[in-house]
């Protein structure tokens, strides 16, 4: 099998000369989005609800897709209103799962624009864009003897992919124990499955602590639930404030090495909008470049003015000379006002400016 | 023909005609939406399948009405591929869908220059610099007489017979025009910058020239002969095409030139009347708009070279009524006109002469 796909690839590699300058890929694509590899799509085929405000939807991924380790994330790419808009998502699944599928659960920001699209008007079928499982947050090779997983809110995500795995796994188990915190019972993402595995396995402890009643879960909760949290492996996943906590309460017991964390926000928290007029801080991210730049000199100009070699032609707007990857933040362009912060998206810098605080790749 | 600028658009008038044009900018940028998405994939599937279709009937070419098939096939999807994908997706037209396969930084087309040395000459030097003597390379590219304040030579003379045998071969005319030999000769141009571009060529010629004319023939077998003639004839074909519409779009009679002078200073409003004023139109059915890459609406075209192809046939009659409104020649006629008119022009500068 792998002799043939082997042999399938090097066709494919052959077949480009006859497709030049596109790639067969964009020809199977068109027969199938799933076939091509070049841009690897995955097929809604369900979505569920898991919560009020949670929903899984499982996806059939394209020829492109690489596979994925427990605790990953996804970015995916949804098209709305013609233009593919990027969120990430952890995967729930087991990877290499026997039906080939993979699953995400999104929970609704109700005042987002993507996940409520993606739980509400997303029916099966709909293709979705891939790009490769991403994250360090995983379940190494090598599992220590007794772990502790402790997550809040959609924290429970990519700790969930993990525990199938485990589950998926054949005996010996390490002794697992999962402490998750919620609102309430109702807001527990995978809360039924969890305590119906508990009650399955004689490996897993599964814990729910309610912050509606209680309050915030807190290092000392965690003393009290898991009394020998020290000498557990443990991974971290949730609000930046009980991660805070627990790297702090971990740092302090001289156990930081044992502490794996995930923060879902990778890149700054950014202000809102109204501070755009008052431009901001640019981070050129290849030279390491960093300035502060106004709301009205186009960044191309802040960036050579600072000495970074960037990409021109016209330098009015015209020839799309100038365009260079925004990794993040938000700018405006000059002649319309229109604001773009799509992480990725190619912004034209001769007709851009900051509207806060923002990093182009350059 | 050079022009002076009108008294009243210099001023006020200049002004607000900027504001109007860049109204309906705002308008379409708003606009945009899943429809027009939806478009660009839809010609992009048809002419993947008319390639394939194509390609599979010339194979078995010895078949003639199988050529016949194929080679139509193939024609039009060479020309869909160049003018209305290739032209307008490396115009960035489509990069506000963030889609990766539909973008002007990684799209590249089926023609022997390399997509991104074209972008320079074309998008970066030509719509700058529209209709500028001594600027925009395109006005004559660089062979061409085609306005009075371009210094006659007496090669000039030869510039009908030149224009004969560039159409049908467009793209190799284009290929050499994107190398800049003339801007290494002016000392604009390094040697070096020079030898890059010619390998960026060569490796992308070599992959275009093989494919039609070596490697499907050989798969054809015993169709090889007609199968490469069917090639050649799709190649031909799509050349007289563009190189039809794109002269058709610049150079008719009343398409007027400026001068360096002129353009000092140039406001955002005269810049669009430039913009109006250097090219010229072709009027014609819809079917027509999408193989000419909707630059049968030259005009638009020029004066929002990003803005979707497909929205050009509703800004026109905007366009035009501004021009009717402001007194400003908004040149169009059929194709027939536009060809015949270039024609002329090519005639009258190829002897001196304002
Ligand atoms: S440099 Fe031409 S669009 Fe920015």
């Amino acid at each position: 099998m792998p002799e043939l796909l082997a042999l399938a690839s090097r066709l494919l590699d052959v077949a480009s000369w006859l497709t030049s300058p596109l790639t067969p890929d964009d020809y199977l694509g068109l027969i199938d989005p799933l076939l091509g590899a070049r841009f690897p799509v995955g097929r809604v085929t369900g979505v569920w609800p898991e919560t009020p405000d949670a929903v899984t939807l499982a996806l059939r991924p394209g020829r492109g897709w690489a596979g994925h380790r427990p605790g990953q994330y996804l970015p995916v790419g949804v098209e709305m209103d013609g233009v593919w808009q990027w969120r990430t998502y952890s995967l729930t699944s087991v990877p290499g799962r026997q039906d080939g599928l993979l699953t995400i659960t999104v929970k609704v920001t109700p005042e987002g624009r993507v996940s409520p699209q993606l739980a509400r008007r997303t029916p099966p079928g709909t293709v979705l864009r891939l790009v490769p499982a991403q994250g360090e947050f995983v379940l190494p090779d090598r599992l220590a003897s007794r772990i502790l997983l402790v997550t809040a809110g959609s924290g429970i995500t990519p700790v969930m992919g993990m525990l199938r795995t485990l589950m998926s796994r054949r005996p010996p188990h390490p002794d697992v124990v999962l402490v998750h915190s919620a609102p309430c019972a109702r807001d527990s993402i995978f809360g039924s499955e969890l305590h119906a595995a508990r009650r399955r396995l004689d490996w897993l402890d599964y814990v729910e602590h309610h912050t509606r009643p209680h309050g915030r879960l807190a290092p000392d909760d965690l003393a009290r639930l898991c009394p020998d949290w020290p000498e557990r492996e443990t991974w971290a996943c949730g609000p930046a404030a009980l991660l805070d906590a627990v790297e702090c309460h971990w740092g302090r017991a001289g156990l930081g090495e044992r502490l794996h964390v995930e923060r879902f926000q990778l890149d700054p928290v950014l202000p809102p909008d109204h501070d755009a007029a008052s431009g901001g801080r640019v981070l050129f991210t290849h030279t390491g470049v960093e300035v502060t730049a106004d709301a009205v000199t186009p960044l191309l100009v802040v960036g050579e003015s600072a000495g970074v070699v960037m990409p021109y032609g016209c330098r009015r707007g015209i020839c799309f000379g100038c365009l260079t990857p925004l990794r993040y933040g938000r700018v405006c362009d000059l002649r319309t006002g229109e604001v773009h912060d799509r992480a990725g998206q190619m912004i034209q810098t001769c007709v851009s400016a900051a509207a806060g605080p923002l990093a182009l790749d350059a | 023909m050079t022009l002076t600028r009108p008294a009243a658009i210099e001023t006020a008038l200049g002004k607000e005609l900027g504001e109007e044009l860049d109204r309906i900018r705002a308008d379409i940028i708003a606009a945009r939406a899943a429809d027009d998405a939806r478009y660009i994939r839809t010609v992009i599937a048809a002419q993947r399948s008319l390639e394939a279709g194509g390609r599979a009937a010339l194979a078995v070419s010895l078949f003639p009405p199988a050529w016949a098939a194929g080679t139509a096939m193939l024609a039009v999807a060479k020309i869909l591929e160049n003018m209305e994908l290739g032209h307008n997706i490396l115009h960035g037209q489509w990069d506000w869908m963030g889609d990766p396969a539909i973008h002007s930084a990684t799209w590249e087309w089926d023609f022997l220059t390399p997509a991104e040395a074209w972008k320079h000459t074309h998008n970066h030097l030509h719509h700058t610099w529209t209709n500028v003597v001594d600027r925009d390379r395109d006005l004559g590219y660089v062979v061409f007489r085609m306005s009075g304040d371009q210094r006659w030579r007496p090669r000039h003379l030869a510039q009908p017979l030149y224009n004969f045998v560039l159409a049908p071969f467009f793209e190799w005319g284009i290929a050499l025009y994107d190398l800049e030999p003339d801007a290494v000769a002016a000392g604009r141009k390094s040697w070096r910058s020079l030898a890059a571009d010619l390998t960026g060529f060569l490796g992308k010629a070599t992959r275009q020239l093989a494919k039609d004319y070596v490697l499907f023939p050989l798969l054809a077998g015993p169709s090889a002969l007609p199968c490469l003639l069917g090639n050649l004839t799709a190649n031909t074909v799509r050349n007289l095409w563009s190189h039809t519409i794109i002269f058709c779009g610049h150079f008719p009679g009343d398409v007027q030139t400026f001068t360096e002078e002129y353009i000092d200073g140039e406001t955002r409003g005269q810049w669009y009347l430039r913009q109006i004023q250097g090219s010229a139109n072709i009027e014609g059915g819809p079917l027509f708009h999408i193989l000419s890459g909707n630059l049968g609406h030259q005009i638009e075209h020029h004066a929002f070279p990003d803005l979707p192809s497909n929205r050009y046939a509703e800004i026109a009659p905007r366009v035009r009524e501004l021009c009717e409104k402001y007194g400003i020649p908004y040149v169009t006629g059929p194709l027939w006109r536009q060809y015949g008119s270039t024609w002329g022009r090519i005639l009258r500068f190829a002897v001196p002469g304002k």
